[in-house]
């Protein structure tokens, strides 16, 4: 692809210091706050799960007393901060906002100004989950905020906080996905068709339209939540005539797309990583749009397979098995065009790239996993066991989050201007990988011998397999410390990266401006000549 | 590359704001306040909220309304917020499917707590053709008068488009009144039971879309006063109708759903 011309960095009346970034309209400076705001979020989540796994690395009490109520605060908090403040700020309002403009030769968002509330409703909606854990006996309702543990399982202002914070972070995510549609459907240079689109900035585009269509059910089942809780509504209270099962209907017609919220972007990532360093375009380019539309579109009908064990006919159940495993199709495309792109190809296996293979191997083993939860039969035994928690964090904690760090290690160098080390950032891959495997891997067996989740303590028969999770999870930890320790050293002593480092594999347009990416890039707005975009 | 430098596109480049962040601390202390309200200690944080939210609305939309008339808005500016009005207003469509959702499932499914019937055992419901059926006249009357406005905007007829949206208006607080003269006689409890969750909640959140969209259009005509709408940029206007538009199309689907269908056989008030 070629831009006949490309940055700038003039006129620009930018105010220093704080109000550089609290009155920002500026898509990279709002971009890189979110990343931050990303990191913090991955670091919190992280410290929490480690401490639930020193828990379980025995059987018995441990470090949390072997409390149910305080571990299943955790476990809520753990949940909810890896989905609202790591994944989806640093996919979304992180690399998205950084560059989807550059992708698609644009001078700037839509509407730069919601661009910044989209980020700011973020530190109110923080504070209030942060803080939740700390008020009375804190919200231990999972993710989920399942009614009616969520209404009068828990009378104290925890839960209340709970569902604010998601308000915030739901109306932010609204405006960021009306501002990314807007922008990617009115501000694509000349020539940058949408079938020329790289395929980041579609994986973005569908996910942007999946939360402006999901998040306001949400938004809608827990404003029911709040007013049953504290208005005397009876939505979910079954002796008035209210029905805790329309939660569950409501929660998950959000929640099933918000899972594709978090992997699609992941997707994007590596469908640029991928092609950069096998230097051939990705395989099957229209095939892998319609994939990504055909998983968004199919992703809104199959939330009940959630729900198998709450009392369904046997017809719905039927259609949501069914309807479930056709999702296995669109995604069998994308991981055989993957491969198919690999596939002769001059392979470099530098630490983008290691990450994006990481994914499709472990995504595959989720996904897999996910084929056979699908089967309502084989639910019923598996619902809520440790199955489920290998199987969820297999497609997340492997699969968005290996998206994320191909994603970093690929545009750092762009983001800052200075590149990572290769040796350190092998290091960190390898570390990571082999953790997260030996944590996620016998948590299958552990399903599967019946070990459920949710609680703080298990039979002594199982205490193996939780002490090798638990190690792995140490392992991951000291994982995240070496990623911290990359991070500070390229900031500081990384070498200057060039403005395209990867050569002539990378050929999105980010890579023809300079790094780092000066604060105005296409003022100048350039024109798409090449006659296939995005690879 | 001589020309790298000079800008050769229509976007707006938004100059730096205080109001986005403003706006985050408003809603925080809002939601903050309401956590504290709830729960028996002070709705004092929760009004300076509320009053902040009011004020950062105000003034920047009072900026993006400067900044129209000063040319920033383009043609491929405009249609950037003809985008986000609609994904917006797609966004409001699906925060009321979740409020029929929770209708329908009762409805659709009585339980024998309501006595496996719908409207519940022992709700009296309002008579369909009363006054629900005046206020849908009068909603779809308010979306006629909003069309007319619109027509006599883009002829360049500033006087008919004040008419228009001056009937549109009162049309909208009529509905209101009616709408909350209609509450004050329920014969059913917001916190009675199911069906006056569901009902009170989806018409609950429609009123507060008119009152809302009724405010839009008043500002549209303090603009249209002030002679800011041309028969070529008028996309303030336009939102406000597309908006009233949305609120009028709910408004058939609550009143064919809730208080015609839903009212079923059972014994009515009044």
């Amino acid at each position: 692809m070629n831009a006949q011309s490309h940055a700038h960095g003039a006129h620009d009346h930018t105010p220093s210091g704080w109000r550089r970034y609290v009155y920002s309209t500026n898509h990279k400076d709002i971009g890189t706050m979110y990343i931050v705001f990303g990191l913090i979020g991955g670091l919190a989540g992280g410290i929490l799960s480690m401490l639930m796994r020193i828990e379980l690395a025995e059987p018995g009490p441990g470090i949390l007393g072997g409390d149910d109520q305080i571990f299943n605060v955790f476990v809520s908090a753990h949940g909810l901060i890896m989905v609202f403040f790591l994944v989806m700020p640093t996919f979304i309002g992180g690399f998205g906002n950084w560059m989807i403009p550059m992708m698609i030769g644009a001078p700037d968002m839509a509407f730069p100004r919601m661009n910044n509330i989209s980020f700011w409703l973020l530190i109110p909606s923080a504070i209030l989950l942060y803080a939740s854990p700390f008020v009375g006996d804190g919200p231990g309702t999972g993710w989920t905020v399942y009614a009616p543990l969520s209404t009068s399982g828990h009378p104290g202002p925890a839960v209340d906080m709970v569902i604010f914070a998601l308000h915030l972070a739901g109306a932010s995510s609204i405006l960021g996905a009306i501002n990314f549609i807007t922008t990617i459907f009115n501000m694509r240079a000349p020539g940058m068709t949408l079938h020329k689109m790289p395929l980041f900035v579609w994986a973005l585009l569908i996910t942007a339209f999946l939360l402006l269509l999901s998040l306001p059910v949400l938004a809608g089942a827990i404003t029911m939540l709040l007013t049953d809780r504290n208005f005397g509504t009876a939505f979910f209270d079954a002796a008035k005539g209210g029905d805790p099962v329309l939660y569950q209907h409501l929660f998950w017609f959000f929640g099933h797309p918000e899972v594709y919220i978090l992997i699609l972007p992941a997707f994007g990532v590596i469908s640029m990583v991928i092609p950069t360093f096998c230097h051939k375009p990705i395989f099957g380019y229209l095939g892998m749009v319609y994939a990504m539309i055909a998983i968004g579109v199919i992703g809104f009908v199959v939330w009940a397979h959630h729900m198998y064990t709450a009392g369904m006919p046997i017809n719905a159940r039927a259609y949501f098995v069914a309807a479930t495993m056709v999702i296995a199709v669109p995604t069998g495309i994308k991981i055989f065009s993957w491969i198919a792109t690999m596939w002769g190809g001059s392979i470099e296996f530098k630490v983008p790239m290691l990450w994006s293979i990481g994914l499709i191997f472990l995504f595959t083993v989720g996904g897999v996993t996910g084929v056979v939860l699908a089967n309502a039969g084989i639910d019923y035994a598996l619902h809520d066991t440790y199955y489920v928690v290998a199987h969820f964090h297999y497609v997340l904690s492997m699969g968005a989050l290996f998206g994320i760090f191909a994603g970093f290690y690929y545009w750092i160098g762009k983001m800052c201007g200075r590149q990572y080390n290769e040796a350190f950032g092998q290091i960190h891959f390898w570390l990571t990988f082999i953790g997260v495997n030996i944590t996620f891997f016998p948590q299958h067996f552990l399903g599967v011998a019946g070990m459920p989740r949710r609680i703080a303590d298990y039979p002594d028969a199982l205490a193996g397999w939780n002490l090798v999770s638990s190690l792995g999870s140490y392992l991951s930890g000291v994982a995240a410390l070496w990623f911290l320790f990359v991070l500070w050293h390229t900031m500081t002593r990384g070498e200057k990266c060039a403005d395209n480092p990867w050569g002539e594999g990378a050929n999105s347009l980010e890579w023809t401006v300079p790094s780092p990416a000066p604060f105005h890039t296409f003022e100048h707005v350039p024109t798409i000549r090449s006659s296939a975009g995005g690879h | 590359m001589a020309d790298a430098h000079t800008r050769n596109h229509d976007y707006h480049m938004v100059e730096p704001s205080p109001w986005p962040a403003l706006g985050a601390l408003a809603a925080g202390l809002l939601l903050i306040g309401t956590v504290l309200g709830m729960h028996g200690y002070t709705w004092v944080v929760a009004a300076l909220g509320l009053l902040l939210v009011l004020y950062t609305m105000f003034v920047w939309w009072r900026d993006v309304v400067r900044e129209a008339e000063t040319g920033s808005h383009t043609k491929v500016v405009q249609l950037g917020l003809r985008y986000g009005m609609v994904l917006f207003i797609a966004s409001e469509v699906m925060f009321f499917v979740a409020w029929f959702w929770a209708f329908f499932n009762s409805s659709l499914f009585p339980t024998a707590e309501m006595g496996g019937t719908w409207p519940p055992e022992g709700v009296q419901v309002f008579r369909t053709w009363d006054l629900p059926f005046l206020n849908t006249l009068i909603l779809l009357t308010s979306g006629t008068t909003v069309t007319w406005a619109h027509h006599a905007l883009k002829e360049g007829n500033r006087k008919g488009l004040i008419q228009g949206l001056w009937l549109t208006i009162i049309l909208g607080a009529i509905f209101t009144c009616i709408q909350a003269y209609e509450y004050s006689h329920a014969a059913f409890a917001f916190n009675g039971g199911i069906y006056g969750s569901t009902f009170f909640m989806a018409t609950g959140f429609h009123g507060l879309h008119v009152i809302i969209g009724t405010i839009f259009l008043t500002v549209c005509l303090i603009r249209a006063y002030q002679g800011h709408f041309t028969p070529d940029q008028h996309f303030g206007f336009e939102a406000a109708a597309w908006y009233w538009h949305f609120v009028d199309v709910v408004w058939l689907f609550l009143f064919s759903c809730i208080y015609w269908w839903g009212s079923g056989a059972a014994p009515v008030a009044g």
